[in-house]
């Protein structure tokens, strides 16, 4: 095995491009379990984190803003959590505090697990991944064309995820997760929903039942024609976005859950987490926070 | 490969470092700090807890060529000599200690939370120390320890 240790980004797209079977590891959080395991041997293991621009973060002159590949959960939560709270909520609950310390949305995104709690809140909130090979130049893929498969991605093997873009809130966001206990827990499934007040619009995210991480696609239609903003939450509307959130996963049995639990417990959490982001949007809290 | 880094305040070389090594197994078998535990080896019970760069992480889940000129800290380096640092007092004290396989994975998460929260609440105590698995306490006694040590530290400064 090899261990590359490039120290610029240009360095590190050489690196890949070169020897495109080697693995980019940022934390380690995942690939290290895998190779204490001896669940697999990759070639070599690209290590990007003397990689300094990756773990910083900027507000971009469009309002956005691009986050490095390499910025762990727990400074994402503790230097965006204001501007990004439904990914700082999701961050919040990814494994301990010591993993928080190491992993990252960049880490996540390559891995491309189903369960990773990053993708419901990049999905919800539309984000844009910036992916980027020393011979093809830079590609921005929107969230909802990034996952592929189950850890398939839209990565090409000579490419490096350099950072994902994402607008500050405009409207409550929320995550919510399903597993055995608070701490340390991979998603049973998860759900994760962003009110666009502005436009008139929900964005939702469906985390670990489905092969891919994906959109609740009707659901939201659902909402964009029958959702009044200007009224309390109808429960009716309420009960049929439960019922179209689940109908857009597709989930399996497996040892954390049944296929018909995590339908059912998708069409809870969408319920709640819409009642939570409607609350929030009411009360004008939101508005107050922003302001 | 070669790796050399700086743990607990000394300068390390290690030789022949297999590529997919984790930082917890230099630390035990190549430098003979045996003070973190290998337990999970998946990040899952915090045992083997060690600063790197200040920032308490699982060692386990550190690819060894990631600790390249860095600074680590184990449970070793908590004492200043013979003097047991505020936490480890505590935990001997408060009898937050069985079977001890967890202890020094708890003492440098704990070390570290009271650094950053001098008072910690309960309930930040037990976000702080979610990630650190004790299959002999009920935790009661951990809890115990972790505020008697933030009670004294902050009494010290």
């Amino acid at each position: 095995m090899d261990f590359l240790r490039p120290a610029t980004w240009a360095e590190a797209l050489a690196a890949k491009a070169d020897r495109p079977e080697v693995v980019p590891i940022q934390g380690g959080t995942d690939m290290m379990v895998e190779l204490n395991f001896d669940v697999r041997r990759p070639a070599g293991l690209l290590d990007l984190n003397r990689v300094a621009e990756l773990s910083e973060w900027s507000s971009e002159p469009d309002g956005r803003l691009r986050v490095g590949a390499g910025v762990s959960y727990a400074r994402l939560i503790s230097e965006l959590g204001d501007r990004l709270p439904g990914l700082a909520q999701a961050s919040r609950t990814v494994g301990s505090p010591q993993i928080r310390n190491r992993g990252t949305v960049g880490g996540n995104l390559g891995a491309a697990s189903p369960a990773g709690d990053s993708h419901p809140p990049l999905l919800a909130t539309g984000a844009v991944v910036e992916v980027e090979s020393a011979g093809g130049g830079v590609r921005m893929i929107p969230a909802a064309e990034f996952y592929l498969g189950v850890k398939r991605s839209a990565l090409e093997p000579d490419e490096l995820i350099r950072a994902f873009w994402m607008s500050p809130a405009s409207g409550p966001q929320y995550f919510s997760k399903v597993g055995t206990r608070n701490a340390m827990v991979i998603a049973v499934c998860s759900f994760a929903i962003a009110l666009h007040p502005g436009e008139r619009r929900v964005g939702t995210g469906i985390g670990s039942a489905a092969p891919t991480p994906r959109r609740a696609v009707a659901a939201e239609e659902f909402l964009a024609a029958e959702l009044d903003w200007e009224a309390r939450l109808d429960p009716a509307v309420l009960g049929r976005f439960g019922e179209l959130a689940s109908e857009a996963a597709s989930p399996i049995d497996d040892v954390r859950g049944t296929a018909e639990y995590r339908r059912h417990a998708i069409a809870v959490m969408a319920r709640r987490t819409l009642t939570w982001a409607w609350n929030e949007f009411r009360s004008g809290h939101f508005e107050r926070r922003a302001g | 490969m070669r790796l050399t880094f700086t743990v607990n305040g000394r300068q390390e070389t290690a030789d022949d470092v297999w590529e997919g090594e984790s930082l917890l197994y230099v630390l035990r078998e190549r430098v003979g700090l045996p003070g973190s535990k290998n337990a999970c080896e998946q990040g899952e019970c915090g045992s083997c807890t060690v600063y790197l760069d200040g920032i308490t992480v699982c060692a386990c889940l550190v690819a060894a060529g990631q600790a390249e000129g860095r600074e680590i800290r184990t449970v070793e380096g908590l004492a200043d000599g013979d003097r047991l640092d505020a936490v480890q007092e505590a935990f001997v004290e408060c009898g937050a200690v069985q079977c001890g396989f967890c202890t020094p994975g708890l003492v440098v998460q704990a070390h570290d939370l009271i650094e950053r929260i001098p008072r910690p609440s309960d309930a930040e105590i037990r976000e702080a120390l979610a990630g650190n698995l004790c299959r002999c306490t009920g935790y009661e006694k951990i809890l115990d320890a972790v505020r008697l040590a933030a009670t004294r530290k902050a009494g010290i400064r």
